[in-house]
């Protein structure tokens, strides 16, 4: 069986959430006192870590190895 | 002077100079092959990795210059954040693929795989120097970030006996790389990075409650420096700066030669992927860190009369320094220092073996002594380990700061043009090796021509169908150098095919 490299299609998403910078160019609504500016690209750190997360174990897992070490 | 400070930043670098040396018997393996020394045997797990990619990315200069910008400039400094969060998918579908086929064939840099694949030792050649060319002021530059840490602990950093604790600090960092090779940063990278995720937290913590809370330090800022501010009709204005500069940053940061080096030391595709989702980590607190540029607002440093020498010797860059002496005890700050220049340390050490590997395949091998032996080979990287280190302290002492970081800022332009050679090569084989040497020569050309046009900042505007967009050069110089790559290999691949020169093969890269 083929490793279901489709799942890197979600590696595009970090790209949109932070070149569009004036979606997030805005102070409101603030979290715990952060401008939206500031929360919103921290909060993308941890977005995309699960994201990748997601796809390395969507990929690595059951018989997609394919013996790589 | 701070005397316990001291005392504290003192020890610490003596347990790390101790660790650099012992490193050269972790793991052990023949430091007289090349790939022993220069990437410690491909052996290095995801844990070690981890910590190695984490300390060779998250530099010193890193932590001083990120918060000195949002101190000064305000919301722009903080494009680090975007620019950390792209480059992991990057590294996640990209560097696997370079990592498996220099496995297979014993590359130990960009430039042997260029050569492989394209047999085009002169395209070599070019992807070898702009690699050296673009290290050498990110060497100098953590000098500088250690020269600050050094000046905040309260000696003198000018004249004679000001330069010494930097030459010692470089001594014995030199003095390690060339016993232990890449062994010795990995190792010291993991006190390292414990020691900057303490001060990272610590400050995050106490200092907002010193201040009054996060939101008493956002509303010290004013508001044009807390925002972007909105483009004017028919400019993407800000945002266009701030995209630009996230995303070429991005495409730039693997190709530098210390990033590789530390790639290419881990043992398999697999420890890069899962670093990729790991190493987000250090982006967070990079994140948090440069926030230190809006406490040391907060604080009102600037009006500090304690300060005041400070800020007028280093700038924008005494900023966090700063806003450590101010906020913690003695013992502290020396933990919170030496967690900087060993910051510093171990980069410079992985950049000085990365160049030494590039000069050492690429340049002497290729053109000076191509009979030369393992063991030979070995000995002139090691020694060119401590020519580099040596250039850097010299650049550092002898020229103007501005230098460095104008050279700097050239360094990521320059790097970038390496990009379709190396990481489009891993795709695809349509591009012929002559267009893409002359590509990257309209790269190189073009990007510094309008570097050194707008002053040596980094965005040049480019007006295209009546609107303004002002973009980061390296990216705008890297997409001349893809057009002028891809239209030269259609009209060279039928008269000069080098299609038959690769030495490398689909199951390489699969």
């Amino acid at each position: 069986m083929q490793p279901r490299y489709w799942i890197r299609v979600l590696l595009i998403i970090p790209f949109v959430a932070m070149l569009w910078v004036p979606f997030y160019d805005r102070t409101e609504p603030t979290l715990w006192s952060f401008p939206f500016f500031y929360w919103y690209q921290l909060l993308w750190i941890l977005i995309s870590a699960v994201v990748i997360g997601v796809v390395y174990l969507v990929e690595h897992t059951g018989s997609n190895t394919g013996g790589e070490p | 002077m701070n005397a316990t400070a001291v005392l504290v930043f003192v020890l610490l670098f003596i347990l790390i100079t101790w660790l650099g040396f012992v490193a050269a018997r972790w793991r052990k393996g023949d430091l007289d092959l090349l790939h022993e020394w220069g990437l410690g045997g491909r052996r290095f797990g995801t844990f070690v990795t981890w910590f190695l990619l984490g300390g060779d990315l998250y530099t010193a200069y890193t932590f001083i210059a990120v918060p000195a910008l949002l101190y000064g400039a305000g919301a722009i400094g903080f494009f680090a954040v975007p620019y950390t969060v792209m480059i992991y998918p990057i590294l996640y579908l990209v560097f696997p693929r370079l990592w498996k086929v220099c496995h297979r064939h014993g590359y130990v840099t960009s430039a042997d795989f260029v050569r492989g694949r394209f047999g085009n030792r002169w395209l070599a050649l070019a992807i070898g120097v702009t690699g050296i060319l673009a290290t050498m002021p990110y060497i100098a530059l953590q000098l500088v970030g250690m020269q600050v840490v050094i000046g905040g602990l309260g000696f003198q950093t000018a004249g004679l006996t000001g330069d010494l604790p930097l030459i010692i600090a470089f001594v014995i960092l030199a003095a390690f790389t060339y016993t232990s090779g890449l062994r010795a940063p990995a190792m010291i990278a993991v006190v390292k990075d414990l020691l900057i995720y303490i001060t990272v937290i610590a400050a995050i913590i106490v200092v907002p409650i010193q201040l009054g809370g996060y939101g008493k330090i956002f509303a010290a800022i004013p508001a044009p420096k807390l925002l972007l501010a909105h483009p004017p009709v028919g400019s993407w204005g800000g945002f266009g700066t701030y995209a630009t500069l996230a995303l070429g940053s991005a495409l730039a940061l693997f190709l530098y030669p210390h990033s590789i080096t530390g790639i290419l030391g881990a043992s398999g595709g697999r420890v890069i992927r899962r670093n990729a989702a790991l190493l987000p980590a250090y982006s967070l607190m990079l994140g948090f860190l440069a926030l230190l540029g809006f406490m040391a607002v907060a604080a009102g440093l600037a009006a500090n009369p304690a300060f005041a020498g400070g800020f007028k010797i280093y700038g924008n860059s005494f900023a966090v320094p700063a806003l450590i002496l101010s906020a913690f005890p003695d013992w502290f700050v020396g933990l919170a220092f030496a967690a900087i220049a060993i910051g510093a340390l171990v980069p410079a050490a992985i950049m000085s073996i990365a160049t030494a590997n590039i000069f050492t395949r690429n340049i002497y091998r290729e053109f000076i002594n191509p009979v030369c032996t393992d063991a030979q080979e070995s000995s002139v990287a090691k020694l060119v380990s401590l020519l580099v280190k040596a250039g850097a302290l010299v650049f550092v002492f002898a020229l103007p700061l501005q230098y460095a970081l104008w050279l700097q800022l050239l360094g990521g332009v320059w790097i970038i043009q390496t990009l379709p050679a190396v990481l489009l090569a891993l795709y695809t084989r349509m591009l012929n090796g002559w267009a893409l040497l002359v590509g990257w020569a309209a790269g190189m050309i073009l990007g510094t021509w309008m570097a050194a046009a707008v002053n040596f900042a980094p965005v040049f505007p480019i007006t295209l169908f009546g609107t303004t967009i002002p973009c980061y050069i390296a990216l705008s110089s890297l997409i001349v150098n893809l057009i002028v790559t891809v239209v030269l290999s259609l009209l060279f691949n039928p008269v000069i095919s080098d299609r038959h020169r690769d030495v490398t093969s689909a199951e390489d890269y699969a």
